[in-house]
């Protein structure tokens, strides 16, 4: 279960980017999930709502982008769907030499933020670790 | 008005760039960390032991860090060989994340380490994500656990450089189907090398200090398929879109559709 330190580590990231005084409320964070980056999206979700508390996020919607995983073999150039668990032998050649394409990202695309709160103290970033 | 940071920043970066500077520190004080993954109960431990025992006979300075939630009971083991052991609590935390580690061998990695063997949390899940600066990550599964255990956690097996079975001893009592396991293991690693190893009977005993020594001297290890969708993005500057839109009003961003709720 280590969608908690995901989660925690996307909040330190968004953090700190804030560039405004007061700074601005996050309303939205996108996040590209790959097939195969060995997270479970609804278990971050759920960790995401609790690692926002008392930070600029707190409130902000998760929307996930899942992507799937997809491999080429360098002999034969085949590209193919991976699946889950992932074939990753050529599925014509049977060769070990494939490449991912994709799969295993794990990024925070964009952040959508409001405006600021006018006379808010600045909120501190919050890097608690998980229980 | 509101704005929006195309950030395309990867999450584990931070853990990421710490891995690079703790493997860059260690390579260059001779030292070579290996991230041993399994599940609990797979007998890591035991043949840990037997590798530092093997090491300290033949006069190569070794070391060990073990991660658990709580206790010091495998440190204790370990220590039984003679050789300089520590044990890294993680507060209750899954698996061990490269700051930790760097912080748990500050001021106590004795100088001339040739190798360093971190046993992570008894996990297969969690671990995977998080380099720890190793050179060689190598995931080990018992004979007891099952032949499909490769597919049901294929970040473990699929970033490994090396899968290792243990308690090859009892292979056959057990039902074993070791070709089963070997053809899982290469569908999530084609190419990987596997080793079967019994810390009871002493078989394979000595092959991951000698797999390290060897990663030490300059040899390749190998490339897993997965480990190729791992490139690491740079964080950008952030781009940034300034907007004041009618309430409700929505258009594009490049490839994402979302609505500016707010004027």
């Amino acid at each position: 279960m280590h969608e908690m330190s995901i989660a925690l580590a996307v909040v330190d990231q968004v953090s700190e980017t804030v560039r405004t005084e007061p700074p601005a409320l996050a309303e939205e964070v996108r996040l590209q999930v790959g097939e195969l980056a060995g997270v479970v999206p609804e278990a971050l979700e759920f960790c995401f709502g609790l690692a926002c508390a008392g930070t600029t996020l707190e409130g902000a919607a998760l929307h996930i982008e899942s992507v799937p995983g997809l491999a080429r073999c360098s002999p034969c150039a085949r590209e193919w769907a991976t699946g889950m668990p992932p074939q990753l032998c050529c599925p014509d050649c049977g060769g070990a030499r494939a490449e991912l394409l994709s799969g295993r990202e794990l990024r925070v695309l964009r952040v959508r933020w409001s405006d600021p709160v006018p006379a808010t103290p600045a909120t501190p970033s919050r890097t608690p670790r998980e229980p | 008005m509101c704005r929006v940071d195309d950030l395309k920043h990867d999450v584990l970066a931070q853990n990421n760039r710490s891995a690079q500077r703790l493997r860059r520190e260690l390579t260059a004080g001779g030292t070579t960390l290996v991230n041993l993954l399994s599940s609990p109960g797979s007998g890591k431990t035991q043949l840990l032991e037997a590798e530092l025992t093997h090491a300290r006979r033949g006069g190569v300075p070794v070391a060990a860090v073990t991660a658990d939630l709580a206790t010091e009971n495998d440190a204790e083991r370990l220590a039984r060989s003679g050789a300089p052991v520590k044990q890294a609590f993680t507060d209750g935390l899954c698996h061990l994340e490269a700051d930790m580690l760097g912080r748990c061998l500050t001021g106590w990695l004795p100088a001339h380490t040739r190798v360093l063997f971190v046993e992570n949390v008894g996990n297969l899940v969690c671990p995977a994500s998080y380099d720890l600066g190793e050179s060689l990550r190598i995931a080990l599964c018992s004979v007891t656990e099952g032949e499909d255990k490769p597919l049901k956690y294929p970040s473990a097996f699929g970033l490994a450089h090396l899968v290792v079975v243990t308690k090859s001893d009892i292979a056959t009592a057990v039902g074993f189907d070791e070709s089963a396991f070997r053809a899982n293991v290469q569908q999530v690693n084609p190419g990987v090398e596997i080793v079967r190893t019994s810390a009871r009977t002493g078989e394979g005993t000595g092959e991951l200090l000698r797999r390290a020594l060897a990663v030490r001297a300059g040899e390749t290890v190998h490339q897993p398929v997965l480990a190729s969708g791992d490139r690491t993005t740079q964080p950008a500057q952030p781009h940034t879109h300034e907007h004041a839109h009618e309430r409700g009003h929505q258009h594009d961003h490049g490839t994402q559709r979302h609505a500016d709720a707010h004027s």
